[in-house]
């Protein structure tokens, strides 16, 4: 990593839902920030700030992670994935989405973005993931409208979805 | 899923959501993602570290200087920007936004920075100084009402800001003459429902017209937009007040964003440019809105066979700091409902309202419920136990039989079917099988229970019950407060499509979906044909003070008025139709985007070519239609009537029913709660969506469960907020929540449009006391507080082992710390070091830039991180009780932007051999501010290694050089007592465990590699090898062997 200097401003540059993108950040400025705040992608909530409630979570190179505690900086040369680049068309859902919609596994939707991307990774990581694996997996977020029973139902159908058509 | 045969009406099923797809995308609109204009700066908020204290100086000169900073506010400046926010009862308070000469709870804001980015204002934070002067705080509203009690506002006399007593019927003879009376005094904790989506406010001001262009993500009720108008001295057309199209969860806690449109508002003015504020989870945490905690004495007058007679309630309702709009209405929203579902025709109310160095209240889902279920429904249970009766049959002897019933202080009750929807729940809960499993359980020695809740639950507010607060004498001053309109605006548009408008300012419960439905039907239209808009606008729709998402009042009031609105556009369509299909209006069907005539279908014109005419072709609309472009309906129920003089309050126009049955067991060893099954039952009349209706009750329930199990908004005895992060207020995840079994029983509501009632709030109501009852069942027990953690079972479940080292209260956040360390140097080394600030300095650890004061004092600067917290203090230390070369006392305080901290510690020598000494130390220290709100958990660790440090580096120059790390503080022991350990060994000890594994910042591996990898990360492990490593743990905590 190139030396950095506290009041200056870098460029940071990464590949986002496949497009190559840069920006200019303090090496102090959040990744969240510069998601939503410096390239306008604010499909990336920001809920805590302090690596709890899950609703920043992207994937970096595939991964899930809290962009509430990262710096920009730090991701610099990665490959980012957030909740804009899961559907396959702007006008369909992808198999998981859908599935929330149909077994209404969002209400407000603030935690849902976060959510779908720690599923997304996990159920390509673990397409066999029994429920127990999956609720301990959940734990890493907070959903307060949900009560959690209707995103469990729908993790659960996009599990059988994706088995049954891995391609989907 | 029958959701394309348009034939079959549309409401009644489970349609997907039209909201869901741009917000399964990112697409959706919260606050924080709308387009500012250009110039907008971004404002941060100094707050109080301190629960009570005098503001002597305030120094914002450094802050004004830094580059990048336009302004800086302080109470002074918005005093004179503004005036105070109304309060809710006639006594000498007032009730600022802002901390002006002292502050009175920790977060409440000192000073607002404005600046070019939210970065650099919270850089221009640190650099303000204030100066306090410590107050003595109270934080239980029983001691504030003690007349040597710290009193918070002078004006008032003490802390009590309103007293009522009301009578209904001839309580003192039920009380005389029956068989028993039988009483309870619980105590209702406080917790919030702390949506994931903090406040936000963006202002602007313009000086030309004196108007003031506000966006929030406030939830309404929108008598507030009164309260905003008038703290800014604009007319309530000088305050434009939007919402953004999507809200992050309110749960009510938006209500109380309104403070700071005040504060963002005054501070546009000042900047001369738009401002935007985004509140931090640390602010919500600690200043955003929370429920009031109740004190309550409930008295019941009961027959030898359980019949309730009489109530006497003696409430004392803790508002916090200030009395907050619409504060107390949490008090008075039950106050026709104060028997419950039950029949009873006495009843006696003392309603009293102190104010504590705590965060003001204010709305949370079940505003007032749960705090009079809990010890009504406690008091069910133990009128059974005492007459050794079932409480099922307790229940069943008093519940209301007839409807509509009017209660004694006032509310009437519109429809139900009481004794029918218990029958049902216990019959498809299953209950005669966990009758057995308890049997089972108890005969091998397990502690299983049952509890039961019996609750009416209210909905759509009746906005006049607040003024119950008032005397008669008062009230009648002031003018009558009553009903509780509801808007609805349909357009049609020159093509004929139909768009909808309510002023419902949803936070994810699926209102545009659900008025698609209800407009559909009416015009044989599909829901994807309407397109219905819900951000409010108080410039240009139709809204009244009773307008907003609270008292879930959606479903009775907005959908029933949209449906009126329908229905009206439909009829003037209908006679359009007529006079072109040469029929009676009476004879049109609106079907399949068709209007036709009854006998006939083939006689048919298209919806939207009718719809369109009145654009088109007003000149050939038939007499007496004016337009068929535009319908707006108010609607407000006439049954909502003003209180009256003899204080009877229908405090709400709908009253559902629920009643709960839990099944709890509780972990021998650890205190877990393990629940076996959750029933809830439900009457909310007619259900519009079966799906979110489910979503609600789920999403009321895990709060419920919170509230009942985890969380809570803990106050240490000096004021000081101790649960400033997620790790330390705890929500429950998945892991915790059981999934509840959902029954209906409908019976339509007479007093609505389309015959429901709300259903959202319900089990905030009923479940944390049925869960109490379960393991009060379960364990025996007589008094249950809530949250139900497990260190608060212990007792009941271990023999006490041994004394614990010192005995305080939850919630105090003090540490106390001994140890000891042998050295090899002479005493009379050490003692010289210890005497000597310079060797000093240079042995505490962080300190920097020493100034001597004394022979025996010094200050100095000292830079210390706890956990994640970096923070400079200035330090202050004396020795004292010198007894040369054996025992010294150091007397110390810290205070920094990141709290305040102070201690004494006393430290002995003593001499082993000649040339070896042992030092040990004992030392107490109390902490406050930030860090004891968001490091809770971190300080033990902390001060342990601090005074490791200390020891290390006083013991390394002792000997004449640093010797690497041969000294080991094997014999230190630090103890938080309070927070930690009650919190700790406390809370169920799976989910402390996992959250604090989830709390562990990932960044080492969020940053490259392997972040977040769930399953990875340790959480599976500690759940899944309970309970052998859960009770290890719970032992060490407890400090049992
Ligand atoms: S915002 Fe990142 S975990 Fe909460
Ligand atoms: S849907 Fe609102 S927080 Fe999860």
């Amino acid at each position: 990593m190139p030396r950095l200097t506290a009041d200056r401003r870098h460029t940071v540059r990464f590949t986002l839902n496949g497009r190559a993108v840069e920006g200019e950040a303090e090496p102090r400025l959040l990744l969240v920030d510069f998601l939503r705040h410096v390239l306008g992608a604010t499909g990336t909530h920001v809920g805590c700030e302090h690596g709890v409630c899950g609703a920043c979570t992207i994937q970096i190179d595939g991964d899930p992670a809290r962009a509430c505690i990262m710096l920009a900086v730090q991701a610099d040369g990665a490959d980012i994935r957030t909740v804009e680049g899961l559907a396959p068309a702007p006008d369909r859902l992808s198999v998981l989405q859908d599935c929330f919609r149909e077994f209404h596994g969002l209400q407000c939707g603030f935690c849902t973005p976060g959510i779908l991307m720690s599923l997304d990774a996990f159920l390509r990581a673990q397409p066999d993931a029994t429920e127990p694996e999956i609720r301990t997996m959940l734990s890493g977020h907070l959903c307060r409208c949900t009560g959690y029973v209707p995103i469990m139902a729908a993790a659960l159908a996009a599990r059988d979805r994706l088995k049954a058509n891995p391609d989907a | 899923m029958d959701t394309e045969s348009p034939q079959a009406p549309w409401l009644g099923r489970s349609i997907p959501r039209t909201e869901d797809a741009a917000l399964l995308t990112g697409r959706g609109r919260y606050f924080d993602d709308q387009a500012v204009p250009t110039n907008t700066l971004h404002a941060a908020i100094l707050r109080s570290p301190h629960g009570h204290a005098s503001i002597t100086a305030v120094d914002t000169g450094k802050a004004a200087a830094l580059a990048g900073v336009t302004a800086v506010l302080t109470g002074a400046d918005i005093q004179a920007l503004t005036t105070s926010l109304v309060v809710g009862v006639k006594a000498p308070i007032q009730c600022w936004p802002i901390a002006t000469d002292r502050v009175r709870y920790v977060g409440e804001p000192v000073a607002i920075v404005v600046a070019k980015d939210r970065y650099i204002a919270e850089d221009a934070l640190d650099l303000i100084e204030v100066t306090y002067a410590p107050l003595p705080a109270v934080i239980d509203p029983k001691a504030a009402l003690e007349p040597d009690a710290p009193i918070l506002h002078p004006g008032l006399n003490g802390n009590l800001a309103s007293d009522r007593s009301f009578r209904y019927g001839d309580p003192e003879t039920a009380f005389a003459t029956a068989a028993h009376t039988i009483s309870i005094e619980t105590t209702y904790p406080r917790n919030a429902c702390t949506p994931i989506e903090t406040y936000g406010v963006l202002a602007e001001y313009d000086p030309g017209t004196d108007a003031y262009d506000v966006m929030a993500n406030f939830q309404g009720p929108f008598s507030i937009h009164a309260v905003i108008a008038r703290a800014l001295k604009v007319p309530g057309n000088r305050l434009r007040l939007k919402t953004p199209a999507e809200s992050g969860g309110s749960f009510g806690v938006k209500q109380g964003v309104f403070p700071y449109i005040v504060l963002i508002a005054a501070a546009a003015k000042v900047a001369n440019c738009p401002v935007k504020w985004v509140e931090d989870r640390l602010e919500h945490l600690a200043a955003s809105a929370c429920a009031t905690n109740r004190v309550t004495t409930l008295k019941a007058a009961v027959t030898n066979a359980g019949k309730i007679l009489a109530l006497d309630w003696d409430q004392i309702e803790d508002c916090g700091a200030h009395l907050r709009a619409p504060e107390p209405a949490t008090l008075y929203r039950m106050h026709g409902n104060m028997t419950g579902a039950y029949d009873i025709r006495h009843l006696a109310i003392r309603n009293r309202v102190v104010l504590t160095n705590k965060m003001p209240t204010g709305l949370n889902r079940g505003f007032g419920g749960p705090q009079i279920y809990f010890p009504l429904e406690r008091l069910i249970q133990r009128i059974a136990k005492h007459l050794s009766l079932d409480p099922l049959d307790v229940i069943r002897r008093n519940l209301i039989q007839t409807f509509p019933y009017r209660t004694v202080s006032g509310a009437l009750l519109d429809s139900g079917d009481y004794g029918t929807s218990l029958a049902k729940a216990l019959d498809q809960g299953g209950h005669a099988e966990l009758l057995k499993r308890r049997d089972q359980a108890r005969s091998e020695g397990r502690f299983y229970g049952i509890g039961y809740a019996a609750v009416v639950e209210p909905s759509v507010s009746n906005m006049g019950y607040i003024t119950a607060v008032l005397t008669p004498a008062e009230r009648a001053k002031a003018g009558p407060k009553n009903g509780a309109q509801a808007t609805a605006t349909i357009s049609l548009d020159p093509v004929g499509a139909v768009s909808v408008h309510v002023s419902s300012v949803p936070q994810g419960q699926g209102h545009r979906t659900v008025l698609s439905q209800v407009v559909a039907d009416v015009f044989g239209l599909r829901p994807g044909d309407i397109r219905v808009v819900t951000d409010l606008d108080t410039a240009k729709d139709a809204w009244s003070i009773a307008s907003g998402n609270y008292a879930s009042r959606f479903a009775p009031a907005v959908a029933g008025t949209t449906h009126l609105a329908a229905t009206r556009l439909r009829d003037k369509l209908a006679r359009i139709a007529a006079a072109q299909l040469n029929i009676p209006a009476e004879d049109t069907i609106f079907a399949n985007g068709k209007i036709h005539a009854r006998s006939n279908p083939d006689n048919a014109v298209s919806f939207s070519r009718i719809a369109a005419a009145s654009h088109w072709a007003p000149g050939t609309l038939p007499a007496g239609v004016d337009q068929a472009i535009r319908e707006t309906v108010f609607w407000t129920p006439p049954e909502l009537t003003a209180p009256n003089e003899a204080d009877e309050v229908n405090s709400s126009l709908c009253h559902g029913f629920i009643f709960d049955i839990c099944a709890v067991e509780v972990d021998r060893v650890t205190g877990e709660l393990q629940f076996d099954r959750y029933v809830t039952m439900h009457d909310c009349g007619r259900v519009l969506h079966p799906g979110m209706v489910a979503g609600q009750i789920t999403g009321g329930f895990a709060h419920a469960f919170g509230a009942a199990t985890l969380e809570e908004h803990s106050y240490g005895d000096d004021g000081s907020f101790q649960a400033g992060t997620l790790a330390d207020y705890l929500i429950p995840t998945a892991m915790e929540v059981p999934e509840p079994i959902i029954l209906h029983h409908e019976t339509l509501s007479p007093f609505t449009p389309l015959g429901s009632k709300g259903v959202g709030e319900g089990n905030c109501m009923s479940t944390p006391v049925c869960i109490a009852n379960a393991v009060a069942d379960a364990l025996g027990l007589t008094d249950i507080t809530l949250p139900i953690l497990p260190s608060r079972l212990t007792e009941h479940l271990h023999p006490p082992e041994r004394t614990p080292i010192r005995h305080v209260k939850t919630g105090e956040r003090t540490l106390f710390g001994e140890g000891s360390t042998t050295v090899d140097a002479p005493r009379e080394k050490i003692w010289a070091m210890l005497l000597d600030p310079a060797e000093l300095a240079a042995i505490i650890p962080g300190a920097h830039s020493i100034e001597k004061t004394s022979e025996t004092a010094f200050r100095a600067q000292v830079t210390l991180g706890i956990g994640p917290v970096k923070g400079t203090y200035r330090a202050a230390i004396d020795l004292s009780d010198l007894r040369p070369p054996e025992s010294v006392t150091l007397t110390g305080s810290a205070t920094g932007a990141l709290g305040f901290g102070q201690g004494s510690g006393r430290v002995t020598l003593t001499e082993v051999t000649p040339g070896r000494t042992t030092i040990a130390y004992q030392y107490e220290a109390e902490i406050g501010g930030k860090i004891a709100s968001i490091g809770g958990r971190l300080l033990d660790g902390a001060a342990r290694m601090i005074i490791g440090q200390f020891f290390a580096a006083l013991a390394a120059r002792a000997v004449g050089a640093r010797k690497g790390l041969w000294w080991a503080p094997t014999t230190a022991k630090v103890t938080t007592v309070g927070a930690t350990i009650a919190r700790a060994t406390a809370v169920n000890v799976t989910t402390v465990m996992a959250r604090l594994v989830r709390a562990t910042p990932r960044r080492t591996g969020a940053a490259k590699g392997g972040p977040d990898k769930p399953g990875h990360d340790g959480v599976g492990d500690v759940v899944q090898e309970k309970p052998g490593i859960l009770a290890r743990l719970l032992r060490r905590l407890l400090g049992t062997k």
